[in-house]
């Protein structure tokens, strides 16, 4: 950080450039950062700063961003002081000089030892002794992690170690680091008893899609710039894709895009691009919509909530009723389609009378994205998704729903079209093949029941994340605290010591003992009795690929805090430890499933999973073509890196896969898509009771200032301020009703829990339904959620109803917080 | 952009060295600023300039005027209520940079919602709570401009900017 607010340090120009994809949402912008000694500055003059800029005078409007929160001040081990500068590159195809307000503050986020971020940071293992922690060494740790996993491993067997893991890309995640953990877990421990960061089973969030022959990111973000039309169903993507919005979507809408349409499709009619969005909320990006294309091209379908498969197969039933089907690719290149639609029918008027939307407008629907253009050729249209639909009312029915109308009407595999996730985080996915079946075990709930021994808590917090939160919390904390009362009777205790008291505590006394490995100390690690502290881009190389499956190499610039190490080493660490103390006792048959750790960079991990996938059993999103990719290769690759899969790396170029089903053959056996029943069936019995028992729908998800559970954002002044309290959006109606003004502390409360949010009064919410921010430190909207899932164990986060009753007002929030609207229009 | 006479000007802005920074070109107020820094000061030589009078200023109506030099549009708001930061009698006049943190367009007063938005990236800014993004892709609140009330000729002084004006490297060039 820079003290003065009114001038930056400009970088010399021989500042160290390297490249940088974002560490947040999906989109994956790229970045470049430049390293410099702190006792030097760039000049203003063009030649003078590593920029090219004269900064002499003023620069014009969209000619670059550059900040204070875009600058830092760092030191690395050996002493020396450095300011870094992280600016987006104008270079790289997905943003295009773009930033979000979420990467444009990776300056702010990385480690610096006089701010909140640097005070915060995790920097040595810590050990619980009771009742205080104790910072030690990692041969301790690992000694105590490897002696009780042992243990229990001999005695209890794998399905007694548990984990709550990342799998993904960017920050907290990484081909490098999902490999490591993968292979640890899956090969060394062989245990099933694993959840994901945000949802309570090692699962798919896009089983039906898969099922159905079809991977969830098959287009490219220029797809956007082309389509006819975009349907976007459950999302908000201008906060929270924010780029892929801007760059990509917002162009097409304002009619930037014709010339190129025209060049790409010559003989197809061609025109400004309109919009669908499906959302019972008017979003940001619905208002966004509206101005940037003219409310006569945006379509806001404010459906009823969890509504969305009666939507579609509406118009499956109407689309194939009128004939804007596509029978030649249905009979060549799928299966199930008459059985599909006979079980899906729905006739316009009860899709009408189930989703609440006015026939009118499914028509005008089916219209815009699905009958036959002037030139007679069908539209290009791009369906994406995402947690109204990953959240939703079945997560598996909806999205069958959705892919067989996009199947039925080829809207995959042509440019212009595709049916995607739009995404949350980054992908970064290679591991040996999960060990359990299909659906998963309910982590959250065995561990309730009081299963489990042992609880890893990798880079992620289901304490803010997960359904049926409170009742989670409250199980956790009283099986910790077992652990508790036996840690402190055991002072002085040595580590096998220590392994005895935790395992007679877990094993006999209904205890958890629980480690938990991220950049911070956050709620979860509260609970904890180990806390290991791990690194996050720019600490370590790390490859990550985003919504379009673009692989990009993040380059390492800086040490990590104290002794914290990344993830794949710790998983390293783990297994070594374990591969050592089962060779001791001469069981080497033990000792082999850890064997295959002895990495020494970062590269290592990569090339032993990600590059391997050609010749070992592993799923990864690399495929069997990972192998081409390299750090070298991906560095000369920069910020534009290679869309996955690599097709073949020709005259010092990564060639790579734009769109993927081109050729219409679909990842099943039998190359066809497979159409899906997926008939509406209503709501889910316990969600039905809190729908007749509670007044408020509680609508949930992001704000674009907030990523994630705001393990960062928490301690920045711009993001906290902004949202002290987990803000809930609520019509003045409504909120006049309840004696709740702008500001006020509500407690939103139901038969699952209850918790509190910041209200925020908004004309653009209907009646009787609300919008809380999810997954903040301060207002957990979990604690309302019902344990409720889908087939495979996918939460209906957005199932929820509850009261609401006005707690008090805090007038700081009142003194620092806009509660202006945050719709542009 | 001032709406002042001269001689109510001059009579506003007082000192002979804030005068003196009126009518200096933008490289002889760089200089200028160089020798405040070799002076040992930490702070921006920020020249102080007399706005409009209260008077000229009315009720939830964008008033425009350069700060600190002519090459930095920056845009007045009386809001007819005490707002953060608010001078003048009723503490009700503010001030901002009238370029986005983000990119640098310039953003547009919308009476109606009485916040500044940005017609590139959608941003909006507040201008009742220290220019605080009310949502968009800028990473700091709109600068401030600090403004100071002169009772006895009813003037509104810019004095300083909190907060970095986009497309520069410092506020003072």
């Amino acid at each position: 950080m820079t003290p003065f607010k009114d001038r930056i340090p400009l970088p010399p120009a021989d500042a160290k450039k390297t490249n940088m994809a974002c560490h947040f949402c999906i989109v994956g912008c790229g970045y470049h950062v430049y390293k410099w000694p702190a006792n030097q500055e760039g000049g203003r003059a063009a030649d003078q700063n590593a920029l090219g800029l004269d900064f002499t005078r003023q620069r014009p409007a969209m000619e670059l961003t550059m900040t204070p929160a875009m600058v830092n001040r760092i030191k690395d081990h050996d002493g020396s002081e450095h300011t870094i500068m992280i600016l987006p590159d104008k270079n790289c195809t997905v943003n295009q000089g773009l930033s979000s307000t979420r990467g444009g503050q990776m300056a702010s986020v990385m480690y610096s030892e006089d701010t909140p971020i640097g005070e915060r940071r995790l920097k040595y293992p810590l050990l619980y002794s009771g009742d205080d922690w104790a910072e030690t060494h990692w041969e301790q740790a690992m000694a105590l992690y490897a002696g009780l996993t042992q243990r229990i491993l001999d005695n209890d067997g794998a399905d007694q170690l548990f984990f709550n893991l990342f799998d993904h890309g960017g920050a907290g995640g990484g081909f490098e680091n999902t490999w490591a953990t993968g292979k640890l877990i899956f090969t060394g421990l062989q245990t099933q008893m694993v959840r994901i960061h945000n949802r309570p089973a090692y699962n798919s969030e896009c089983h039906a899609s898969r099922d159905m022959g079809i991977s969830e990111l098959n287009n490219s973000y220029e797809d956007a710039e082309v389509c006819d039309v975009i349907f976007s169903i459950g999302g908000n993507s201008y906060e929270t894709q924010s780029n892929w919005f801007l760059a990509h979507w917002e162009p097409n809408l304002r009619g930037a895009n014709v010339d190129k349409k025209q060049a790409w499709f010559p003989d197809e009619t061609v025109g400004k691009g309109k919009v669908i969005l499906v959302d019972p909320r008017r979003t940001s990006t619905v208002a966004i919509c509206e101005t940037v294309a003219g409310k006569e091209n945006v379509l806001h379908l404010a459906l009823q909530p969890g509504t969305d498969t009666a939507l579609f197969n509406g118009l499956l039933t109407y689309v194939v009723d009128q004939g804007w089907h596509d029978p030649t690719f249905i009979d060549a290149h799928t299966s199930g389609f008459d059985e599909m639609l006979s079980a899906n029918r729905m006739e316009l008027e009860e899709c009408s009378r189930i989703t609440g939307l006015d026939r009118a407008d499914i028509v005008k629907a089916a219209e815009w994205a699905y009958k036959p253009k002037d030139s007679g050729h069908p539209p290009r249209t791009m369906h994406a998704y995402e947690k109204g639909v990953i959240w939703g009312n079945d997560n598996y029915r909806i999205q069958s729903a959705i892919v067989n109308l996009v199947v039925a009407t080829h809207n995959v595999g042509r440019r212009g079209t595709g049916v995607v996730r739009m995404g949350g985080h980054q992908e970064g996915y290679t591991r040996p093949p999960y060990p359990g079946g299909r659906p998963a075990p309910y982590i959250d709930q065995e561990l309730i029941k009081g299963n489990g021994m042992m609880l890893t808590v990798w880079a992620c917090n289901a304490f803010q994340t997960t359904l049926n939160a409170e009742t989670y919390r409250q199980v956790i904390k009283r099986r910790a605290n077992i652990v508790n009362q036996a840690l402190a009777e055991a002072r002085g205790a040595t580590v096998e010591e220590l392994v005895d008291i935790v395992y007679d505590a877990v094993k006999n006394k209904g205890g958890l003992f629980i480690v938990d490995i991220d950049l911070y100390r956050t709620k979860f690690a509260e609970y904890s009795h180990l806390v290991l502290p791990a690194t996050h881009p720019g600490e370590m190389n790390l490859t990550s690929m985003n919504g379009e499956r673009r692989l990009r190499l993040s380059e390492r610039f800086m040490d990590p805090p104290g002794i914290s190490r990344p993830d794949w080493l710790i998983a390293a660490n783990m297994a070594n430890a374990l591969k050592a103390r089962y060779a001791s006792t001469g069981n080497t048959a033990m000792a082999e499933r850890f064997d295959g750790f002895n990495w020494t960079t970062d590269e290592d991990p990569f090339n032993d999973g990600f590059r391997m996938a050609h010749e070992k059993e592993i799923d990864s999103q690399g495929g069997p073509t990972g192998h081409l990719a390299t750090y070298e290769r991906l560095r000369q690759a920069g910020n534009n890196g290679v869309q996955l899969p690599i097709k073949a790396y020709q005259d010092g170029e990564l060639i790579g896969t734009e769109m993927l089903y081109t050729d219409n053959t679909f990842d099943t056996d039998d190359g066809k898509a497979h159409f899906q029943p997926s008939p509406w069936n209503g709501f889910p019995e316990v969600v039905e009771r809190q729908k007749a028992r509670f007044d408020f729908w509680i609508n949930n998800g992001r704000t674009n200032q907030i990523w994630q559970s705001a393990y960062h954002d928490q301690h920045l002044a711009f993001r906290k301020g902004r949202y002290p309290m987990a803000p809930i959006e609520i019509h003045p109606a409504d909120a006049e009703a309840l004696g709740i003004a702008n500001g006020d502390i509500v407690e939103v409360y139901n038969d699952h829990g209850a918790t509190t949010a910041m209200a925020y009064l908004e004309a653009d919410l209907r009646r009787g339904e609300v919008f809380m921010m999810f997954g903040y430190p301060n207002g957990v909207q979990g604690d309302v959620v019902s344990e409720w899932t889908d087939r495979n164990h996918i939460p209906y986060y957005k199932g929820t109803w509850a009261n609401l009753r006005r707690i008090g007002a805090n007038p700081a929030y009142l003194r620092e917080v806009s509660f202006k609207r945050r719709r542009y229009s | 952009m001032t709406r002042l006479s001269r001689r109510n000007f001059l009579k506003l802005t007082g000192s002979s060295a804030a005068v003196g920074t009126l009518s200096l070109s933008p490289i002889a107020r760089a200089q200028q600023g160089q020798s405040a820094a070799a002076s040992g000061s930490t702070t921006l030589p920020y020249p102080r300039e007399a706005i409009a009078t209260l008077g000229e200023v009315a009720v939830n109506q964008p008033l425009y005027f350069n700060y600190p030099d002519s090459r930095s549009p920056c845009v007045m708001i009386r809001k007819g209520r005490e707002v953060k930061g608010g001078v003048g009698p009723d503490r009700d006049v503010v001030a901002y940079s009238n370029l986005c943190t983000h990119m640098g367009c310039p953003v547009n007063y919308d009476q109606e919602a009485e916040t500044f938005k940005c017609p590139c990236h959608y941003s909006i800014f507040d201008p009742d709570n220290a220019g605080q993004m009310v949502i968009g892709h800028a990473t700091e609140s709109l600068p401030r401009v600090i403004l100071e009330y002169d009772e006895t000729e009813d003037a509104l002084l810019a004095v300083s900017v909190d907060g970095l004006i986009y497309g520069r490297q410092a506020n003072i060039i």
